[in-house]
């Protein structure tokens, strides 16, 4: 059976967005970025707003972000996608304008573009994925990285005494007043999917309406620098990610 | 006609003045000494309520580079300014910028390195800035300007080569001409483009798709080598057009010299001080003054150390364009350097002392 | 013609501004002006001074060797610019503070005792107008309305009413500089 006679059988019940293209997605097998990138390219086209978006992309795993869904991207340096966010945003007021970004790019190497945006009240979303590790330069140690975890960088576990505390990111952009709306989701069951849809739909619509800064953080997993399977994963992260980084709305001032 | 409105105002203010007037469309920076009058000048005249110019105090250089960037990105006219130390923090983004082929005008009010340095003037910036700074095969299209005027004058046409070229422009000056105040005749009203000019004119920029059959994607990765080379010899027949088409200079009583100054900004000032000092004493001694450092005018400099017996290069630094002037002039006459370092602007007589040594 | 002239003194004296209204009055008759002050944080109490140059021909450089007036206003810029003053040149020095006053002989040396002037008659606020004035007296380079105008073109209109007060301290200065 070909593709095309799979999708002619007239009972089509789930397609991918059309904002997705065909490009055949660089992530590894039981990546939730492919599911972060869909629901995006759902939410967009579902605003109607595939024709007015920039959104901006990291260095990181999700560096080609650019290359699957179709709307105008920017590629920024490592860190520092919100200062191009900020000023695309103020120059072109009406569009949307989001980031796509991993732990170390946010919450490391761009924690000041990253807080200096969210608190100048810039009406733009921050998509944060927190997979606790660098994935892209094979699966050293992140800010995010949980106590005891072990990455490339820190073989035995990170420990308080050699490398400090891990950053929780979004608690911090909750006490920020520049700040609109703060969630904290994940993408590892079909209710949490869903879930993590209507959090990025409310963001962008508030960036819109000019509500001021929001952050969507998906709680993740990298089952390659993790060194598990898929399922192994979402259970450790089940386990150990989400009691440390506890899922929910941390912040909504813009329900009227 | 009317006769044009002179003022008497900074280097720094003319830099906002003309940016504000040149349709410019947004700054973003962070304040450093000596350049910080542009940001305080652009506060001061909320241009954001007149001609609808995004002015934007940044968290760092880092950050405004990186807003350059993302509205450079979209076709905007946009800038940006600081002195040495945060041109420094920069050069990653205008590498980037130079990567992903963007526009942009960069402001460097030179003070004295290295590391926190001084605040006071200098040239030391100079390699930094022609030759590479970031990482990677790319240049800087550089005005150097030597008054007040060309303050004004250099920032409508930094973006025009910098819109031709896709390229960022340098606008290389000191604390000197940042510092000082001269008459200026500033640049009229130009307006800021529409939206529907900016996607006309920049077919390229991701500005929203507004109805374009594919994505428009900003960026300068490619992990491809085959690709990404010819990336880069797109880039470099870009940098021989702009070579070939848009050096600029200025000779200033080169006609009978018998010796030359090179110099460039405001050592040029002071070059011209001294030559007429020099001329007093029956010395002659004409400047070529580069106005862009790159392209270099290296072909005119070749062309006039055929005519002298020795050139001096006065610059505030420890020898910087001086390895320019040797490669223009080869080893067919002798290339001296005269400058003061750590914030001392040299005055005219000691240029004068310089130049007697030589002859 | 040109005017190259140094006011050096501590921040806080008015000596940069003092610089850039001969500057602006310069421009209010046409001719050529520069205004280069040594910027920084010395403008905050340290030493503070300002290149003035007045030409009816373009000027060359901003920076220059020597200077045809020096005016100093404590005793480091004395000590700095006295032998900067060209010869045939003048140094006009405010004797307030000053221990070593100037010494040399091939130049003109005028004394303006306008710190205690501006003390006396309660003119402390505009006690650099007393200052030009001297310089005005001796080397009129400009007219004192053109300075007026100067000021009319760089006070913001809520401060005209303070125009007559500085009038007053330019003639004042004529008044009380002294050659020694």
């Amino acid at each position: 059976m070909t593709r095309e006679e799979i999708i002619n059988t007239g009972e089509l019940v789930y397609k991918k967005p059309e904002l997705l293209n065909e490009t055949p997605m660089h992530y590894c097998p039981g990546c939730p970025h492919g599911t972060v990138h869909k629901l995006v390219a759902e939410v967009i086209d579902d605003m109607g707003m595939r024709d007015k978006t920039i959104a901006v992309s990291p260095v990181g795993c999700s560096v080609f972000a650019y290359r699957y869904i179709d709307v105008d991207w920017e590629e920024a340096a490592h860190g520092r996608a919100p200062a191009l966010a900020s000023a695309i945003k103020r120059l072109w007021p009406d569009r949307l304008v989001f980031t796509y970004q991993g732990d170390g790019d946010l919450a490391c190497i761009g924690t000041a573009e990253t807080i200096h945006a969210l608190n100048r009240k810039e009406n733009i979303t921050i998509i944060f994925i927190n997979n606790a590790i660098y994935g892209m330069t094979g699966g050293q140690m992140a800010p995010t990285t949980l106590l005891g975890q072990k990455t490339v960088t820190c073989p035995y576990g990170r420990e308080v005494a050699l490398h400090g505390y891990p950053l929780k990111i979004a608690d911090i952009a909750a006490i920020l007043p520049g700040t609109c709306y703060v969630t904290r989701q994940t993408v590892h069951t079909v209710p949490a999917i869903r879930k993590a849809k209507a959090a990025i739909r409310k963001a962008f619509e508030y960036s819109l309406q000019g509500k001021g800064s929001n952050l969507v953080e998906i709680v993740s997993t990298c089952n390659s620098g993790w060194k598990m399977s898929p399922e192994k994963s979402f259970k450790w992260m089940e386990e150990n990610m989400v009691p440390f980084y506890p899922l929910g709305d941390l912040k909504d001032t813009g329900k009227e | 006609m009317a006769e044009k409105e002179v003022s008497l105002i900074k280097g720094n203010e003319a830099i906002a003045l003309a940016a504000i007037r040149c349709g410019c469309d947004g700054y973003f920076g962070y304040p450093i000494t000596p350049q910080s009058e542009v940001l305080e000048t652009l506060a001061a005249q909320k241009p954001w309520e007149t001609t609808g110019m995004v002015v934007l105090q940044a968290e760092s250089e880092l950050a405004s580079i990186n807003m350059v960037y993302g509205g450079a990105g979209t076709g905007k006219r946009v800038m940006t300014s600081s002195s040495s130390p945060g041109i420094s923090l920069m050069q990653e983004g205008m590498s980037y910028l130079a990567g992903a082929e963007l526009p942009c005008v960069v402001f460097n009010c030179m003070r004295g390195g290295p590391g926190l340095g001084t605040i006071q003037p200098s040239q030391s910036d100079y390699f930094q800035t022609v030759k590479g700074g970031g990482h990677g095969d790319y240049r800087l299209i550089t005005l150097a300007p030597s008054s007040v005027q060309e303050m004004a004058d250099f920032v409508d046409l930094a973006f025009e080569l910098a819109f031709r070229y896709r390229n960022p422009a340098m606008i290389l000056s000191d604390g000197v001409i940042g510092q000082m105040m001269e008459k200026v005749v500033l640049p009229g009203f130009k307006p800021r483009r529409t939206e529907e000019q900016i996607m006309k004119e920049c077919p390229w920029a991701a500005t929203g798709r507004m109805g374009r059959t594919h994505p428009n994607i900003i960026t300068s990765l490619e992990l491809q080598s085959e690709v990404m080379e010819q990336n880069n010899l797109r880039i470099q027949a870009k940098y021989k057009e702009c070579e070939e088409k848009e050096v600029r200079y200025e000779e200033y009583m080169c006609e009978d010299a018998d010796w030359l100054i090179v110099a460039f900004g405001s050592a040029a000032r002071i070059a011209k001080k001294t030559i007429q000092l020099a001329r007093g004493e029956g010395i002659k001694v004409g400047l070529l003054l580069p106005i862009t450092l790159w392209p270099f005018p290296t072909r005119q400099i070749e062309a006039l150390g055929r005519k002298v017996k020795g050139i001096l290069v006065l610059e505030f630094n420890a020898g910087q364009m001086i390895e320019d002037v040797k490669l223009a002039v080869g080893c067919s006459l002798p290339v001296e350097h005269y400058g003061r370092l750590g914030g001392i602007v040299p005055d005219p007589d000691e240029a004068l002392e310089a130049l007697k040594k030589m002859i | 013609m040109t005017n190259e002239i140094i006011i050096s003194g501590f921040g806080g004296q008015g000596v940069l501004s003092m610089g850039k209204i001969l500057a602006y009055s310069g421009l209010m008759e046409g001719k050529e002006v520069t205004w280069m002050p040594a910027y920084g944080p010395e403008q905050r109490g340290g030493t503070a001074n300002c290149t003035v140059i007045v030409a009816d021909e373009a000027i060359a450089s901003p920076v220059i060797s020597s200077y045809d007036v020096v005016i100093v206003l404590n005793q480091p810029s004395l000590d700095k610019f006295e032998p900067k003053v060209k010869k045939g040149g003048a140094i006009i020095y405010d004797s307030y503070g000053i221990i070593n006053p100037p010494t040399r002989k091939d130049i003109r040396i005028y004394k303006i005792d306008a710190m205690d002037t501006a003390a006396e008659l309660g003119m402390t606020k505009v006690f650099n107008m007393i200052v030009l004035g001297g310089l005005l007296k001796i080397c009129p380079m400009v007219s004192i309305d053109s300075v007026l105008k100067g000021l009319r073109k760089t006070l913001p209109e809520r401060h005209w009413d303070l125009i007559p007060k500085n009038e007053e301290a330019i003639r004042k200065g004529m008044e009380i500089i002294r050659p020694v």
